[in-house]
């Protein structure tokens, strides 16, 4: 991967950040209801002292200089207050991230681990009874809405078989191996709803990548080599059709992390999905401007770790 | 991929020749055969029918099924399935079958109104762009390359944050509700459709036909409106169907969080969030309504599914 196109994904990841902010800030500045508009109609504020407010907060400037303005604010980590939680909008954020980050990467992971060989299994034998059953299940698999899921373990698993606690604790005050016991058992239901609504649909795009792969020459060239055909489809057809798997799977964060809000908000795990919710409840706008803008540049980010993946795995991309 | 499909033979185009499969059958049109393709895909038929059933159970249901959908009866409070109740009751002893099958109309509308907002921008951005290329091409695609990589339930949730209100004063709390969540959910779902769209606009104003037409002096809109889109029209059918199962899904995702439709409304999302937190004592309450959403949602992805097999005529089935 050259340098060149490295700095070329980086530069292009610029305008996409600004386009999002420019969106979110649109959606702010359209929406009804103005945060002094209470001193407008009381009769007690004389007008001065309302314009006069107005002008100190720069209310009254045009809609590009207030955008600008808190553009800058974004960078420079003032992300605001949250009157709720009596903290700053980025310490409150920092502190959420990483456990929606370890529940994600977790979920992402049982994913790939399911979808993998299964795709690989179901388009090896196309049409047959395995690949039947796979597909009808993946269907059955993303149209389950990942609410509907939780709810589901939730019956089976604290209700029915009381195996498993349903609330995410974040004081577990056990240590050593008997606290990673605890962390395991509360992570597995999470982690199972998000992972499997992931893994329905990357089987389906594991299956048909594999499937334009297994008829090229090249594969046909390995096989009347004498390879074993499991040799073929690990070392030759796999490697090749993972490619763009990859971008797939990156394309798919948005989904993931609308499915981790709900989850998180199922299983009351302290992430920054529950965190929206919460903030939305209690009209803490910083927090939720922050929180949204957040995921945004998550989404960015998983964007470009998908470009460097893909120009890393098929050098032919970066010269394009 | 649906974009590169050859134009003269799409299955939906009104006028197709398709000389030599007429001479061996004496009836034969697009629709016919994209029928006869469709039947194959069994799945999709049981779905078709599914769904269809469900559509007559909450257009009629409450016709037929004459509870009153708000009766408060606290001796009946959280009955499993019974003669009287055949889907139990929640906790306020109000009939669950009832709210189930008026709550339907509206999640199942909200589906069929959010596709068509998102199949109208889409085609319109993606006419737009192919038509135009240069410059308004590249903003046009460089927008929904953006709108494709928003977080789409964060941008959800802070629109209905900040509008709400606005809109409930305005349009009534039902009413107001339906629109904003029709239009957001619509208008962040335009994207593939602007693509496939786009690109078919790209490949197809290349062809004789429509040289022909522009020879003859037809418009931009004529061409359009009569000689490419109706070439384009099987893939953007197949993306609105998937579209009307991702809308199902993200109105009950948001009346789940508690952030949709108001109470009085019982959607099934709505009917689920109200019953999750008596998932010991009731479950018949929660699994009705989420076997409900799942139900449609399924059929809906099967008949999509179905449907691109059958209007896609390089298929050989």
């Amino acid at each position: 991967m050259s340098r060149q196109y490295l700095i070329r994904r980086l530069l292009i990841a610029i305008p996409s950040l600004l386009g999002i902010s420019l969106v979110l800030y649109s959606v702010l500045a359209l929406a009804p209801g103005d945060p002094f508009g209470e001193l407008a109609t009381n009769p007690a504020i004389p007008p001065e002292v309302a314009a006069a407010l107005r002008a100190k907060f720069g209310l009254d400037d045009p809609v590009w200089s207030r955008y600008l303005h808190w553009l800058t604010a974004m960078f420079q980590g003032d992300w605001g207050f949250s009157f709720v939680s009596r903290m700053n909008v980025d310490t409150l954020i920092l502190q959420r991230l990483p456990t929606t980050l370890i529940v994600i990467g977790a979920a992402q992971l049982l994913a790939i681990v399911v979808a993998l060989p299964i795709g690989v299994l179901a388009a090896t034998r196309p049409y047959s009874v395995f690949d039947q059953i796979a597909n009808t299940l993946a269907f059955i698999g993303f149209s389950l809405p990942t609410f509907f899921t939780g709810l589901l373990l939730i019956l089976l698993f604290s209700i029915k078989l009381d195996w498993l606690p349903f609330v995410f604790r974040d004081d577990i005050t056990a240590t050593g191996l008997q606290w990673l016991w605890e962390e395991t058992k509360q992570s597995i239901m999470p982690v199972m709803v998000l992972g499997l609504f992931q893994g329905a649909s990357l089987v389906r795009f594991v299956r048909s990548a594999v499937l334009d792969v297994v008829r090229l020459d090249y594969v046909t060239t390995a096989r009347s080599k004498g390879i074993g055909e499991r040799k073929v489809v690990v070392r030759h057809v796999v490697r090749t059709a993972l490619i763009p798997v990859v971008t797939l799977v990156a394309l798919q964060m948005p989904i993931v992390f609308g499915g981790a809000i709900v989850t998180e908000q199922i299983f009351r795990i302290p992430g920054i999905g529950s965190l929206l919710i919460s903030s939305i409840l209690a009209n803490d706008t910083p927090v939720v401007m922050g929180v949204t803008f957040v995921f945004a540049c998550l989404v960015v980010l998983f964007n470009l770790i998908a470009d460097f993946l893909y120009a890393w795995l098929d050098p032919r991309i970066a010269f394009r | 991929m649906p974009g590169s499909t050859p134009a003269s033979l799409s299955a939906e185009a009104p006028a197709v020749p398709a000389a030599a499969a007429a001479a061996k059958k004496p009836r034969f049109s697009p629709g016919l055969e994209a029928w006869r393709r469709f039947r194959r895909h069994k799945l999709a038929v049981a779905s078709a029918v599914i769904l269809l059933g469900m559509i007559l159970a909450v257009a009629f249901g409450p016709l037929v099924w004459r509870v009153p959908i708000n009766e408060i009866d606290f001796a009946a409070k959280l009955e499993g399935p019974t003669l009287a109740h055949p889907f139990g009751t929640d906790d306020l002893g109000q009939d669950v079958l009832a709210r189930l099958l008026y709550g339907g109309r509206i999640s199942l509308s909200v589906g069929l109104c959010a596709m068509l907002v998102a199949a109208f921008v889409g085609v319109l951005v993606g006419a737009l762009a192919g038509m135009s290329r240069g410059t308004v091409d590249a903003i046009l695609m460089w927008l929904a390359d953006l709108f494709l990589s928003l977080p789409q339930l964060p941008l959800l949730l802070l629109v209905i944050y900040l509008f709400r209100d606005a809109l409930k004063s305005a349009f009534g709390p039902e009413g107001g509700v339906f629109i904003m969540i029709v239009i957001v959910i619509g208008g962040l779902r335009w994207m593939p459709v602007a693509r496939l769209v786009r690109a078919q606009i790209l490949s197809l104003r290349e062809k004789e036909f429509v040289e022909a037409a522009r020879a003859l002096g037809a418009s931009k809109m004529r061409q359009v409106v009569r000689h490419i889109l109706p070439n384009a029209l099987g893939p953007v059918i197949v993306a609105g169907t998937i579209d009307v199962a991702a809308a199902i899904i993200a109105e009950s995702t948001l009346s789940f969080l508690g952030l949709g439709f108001p109470p009085d409304i019982p959607t099934w999302g709505r009917v689920l969030f109200d019953a999750k937190d008596y998932l010991d004592i009731a479950p018949h309450w929660a699994m009705f309504p989420g076997a409900a959403i799942f139900l449609a949602v399924l059929s809906i992805n099967f008949i999509g599914d179905g449907l691109r097999d059958a209007l896609d005529p390089r298929r050989v089935l």
